[in-house]
């Protein structure tokens, strides 16, 4: 899993995400974006090319070890 | 720290201590590692969740586009924490540096930092409050539940409160074809964060969606049948609406209860700091070791006369946690202050909402930019001769240029043409906000003044 936060401060609605990654970056309205807080593995590529093209740089996705990273209420 | 390698041994095998694990919180241990810091992280966080993403929670997912459960914040680093998430810090001993959590435990700390943010304001009635069908929208269970029971396609949603969330939430319902009654205690929707002026417009948007809009009306009661399910409203003004979801939306308080005795300047609009993210004792006195970041810090605003600026917006969570990381790291003249100028985003029925600045501030407004009957414009708020705040409705582009204006105080009405100006934007108007005495939603940029202790300001709910 791949896991997506998009500042929409940052966003102008560019729209290059949609068009790389239509599955995952959709525009609603005429400059509102609409995203998949999460997308598939196989998505990566597109996502990540997404991300590189966004000309405000405003999509931030995992960094591909941090999620693994153990998460509980042990002590 | 006096430059006698004390610092450098913190940096080495520090502890640090955050409370409050969502945006800010999670921000701020990337930020910590990023720079350097190798000794123990302990993240304590009252949700069972680890950090997730607020805003897609009355968007996508009441839209039904993705789900509650999968909004967790993306990583940008691995932050090497010890998580005690699902359970609440319930105290603080600033002398002997250690927060207690409700489980009884107790955790030390060297450095804190408190991110705790805000919560959703309860319907007051607690027995009413209680019935099935009757929601807030804060946390991820709070979505989940919501989503679920609008699948179900309820008759009627009624949603209390028509601040951006209310707003947003009214929009979603429509985009899935329900029908909806938004009842808010002001003129008209957004009206504590924008205005009446651009109120207004929102007023029309909802409904030209279809919104069944009551402004200038109070719910009394909320129904309940036989089996507690909620099925109606009365409203202030002797009608009833029949509704099987009702969506309490209004406002946040900041969750700064568990201080209480800590000695922290903590209080209903958060918790005093310096510009620097570190926090006031209640005498005035800048601790050294803890600090706020996020929707529950408030801080002095070099823009606003060094008034205590709250904010409930993502990207202050982000850049105020960057801020507060750096500072818990560095020496006093190697601290940086939080400067950066309020922005925030709605999206609701099809349109962009951006501003930037302070429009709450505003007492005039001047439509720069396009038209507020093609809902397509740039409002400029102005306060005391200055540019204090910008909003656009699908003109987000426009915005930087405003933010500069902002950033250099420059004088109002702006003395230039600019793009796409109409005849309605020849002039500034009366901004037309409430009275700040009537309670409402409210904006959620608030100044609360020069005193760091905050034990004056109590909320009145609006029924």
């Amino acid at each position: 899993m791949l896991r997506i936060a998009v500042d929409l401060n940052r966003c102008q609605g560019y729209a290059q995400c949609a068009f790389l990654a239509p599955e995952v970056f959709a525009m609603h309205g005429e400059e509102s974006l609409l995203y998949s807080p999460e997308a598939d593995e196989e998505q990566r590529e597109k996502v990540m090319q997404a991300a590189a093209a966004c000309p405000v740089q405003a999509i931030l996705v995992d960094t591909v070890d941090a999620p693994a990273e153990a998460v509980s209420g042990a002590r | 720290m006096l430059g006698d390698g004390s610092l450098e041994r913190f940096r080495r095998e520090g502890r640090i201590v955050v409370v409050g694990a969502s945006l800010a919180g999670l921000r701020a241990a990337e930020t910590l590692r990023d720079q350097g810091f190798a000794g123990s992280l302990t993240m304590i966080g009252a949700e069972p969740h680890e950090p997730y993403d607020r805003p897609p929670l009355s968007k996508q997912v009441l839209l039904g586009r993705a789900s509650a459960d999968r909004t967790a914040l993306p990583r940008r680093r691995s932050v090497d924490a010890n998580w005690r998430l699902g359970v609440p810090a319930t105290g603080l001993d600033m002398a002997a540096k250690r927060v207690r959590l409700a489980d009884g435990d107790e955790v030390p700390y060297d450095r804190l930092l408190i991110s705790t943010g805000v919560r959703s304001r309860p319907w007051p009635h607690e027995d009413q409050a209680e019935l099935d069908g009757v929601f807030v929208l804060r946390t991820r269970d709070d979505g989940a539940a919501l989503a679920r029971r609008l699948a179900e396609g309820p008759r009627r949603v009624l949603v209390i409160g028509a601040g951006f969330t209310g707003s947003e939430i009214a929009s979603a319902c429509c985009e899935r074809g329900l029908a909806v009654t938004v009842a808010e205690r002001g003129a008209s929707p957004l009206v504590g964060a924008l205005g009446g002026v651009v109120g207004a417009v929102a007023a029309e948007l909802q409904r030209e969606h279809g919104v069944d809009l009551r402004c200038g009306v109070m719910v009394t009661a909320l129904e309940g049948d036989a089996s507690g399910r909620v099925r109606a409203a009365q409203l202030s003004d002797g009608s009833t609406v029949e509704a099987d979801v009702v969506i309490v939306s209004l406002g946040a308080t900041r969750n700064t209860e568990w201080l209480a005795g800590s000695g922290l300047a903590a209080g209903p609009r958060g918790i005093a700091c310096d510009a620097g993210c570190r926090a006031f004792d209640i005498r005035g006195i800048v601790t050294d070791d803890v600090y706020a970041a996020g929707d529950v810090a408030r801080c002095p605003h070099p823009l606003f006369g060094y008034q205590f600026l709250s904010l409930e917006h993502w990207g202050n969570a982000v850049s105020q946690a960057g801020i507060a990381a750096h500072n818990m790291l560095s020496e006093s003249t190697d601290r940086l202050p939080h400067m950066d100028v309020p922005a925030f985003w709605s999206a609701q029925f099809g349109v962009n909402i951006k501003s930037v600045g302070a429009p709450s501030l505003g007492t005039e407004i001047l439509v720069a930019q396009g038209s507020l009957k093609e809902h397509r414009f740039v409002g400029v708020y102005g306060y005391q001769g200055r540019v204090i705040g910008a909003v656009a409705f699908d003109q987000a582009r426009w915005l930087p240029f405003y933010q500069e204006l902002i950033e250099r105080t420059a004088p109002f009405p702006p003395p230039f043409p600019t793009v796409d100006r109409r005849s309605d934007g020849q002039r500034p108007v009366d901004a037309d906000f409430p009275d700040p005495s009537v309670p409402t939603h409210g904006p959620t940029v608030t100044l609360s003044g020069y005193s760091p202790a905050d034990r004056r300001m109590t909320f009145t709910p609006a029924h």
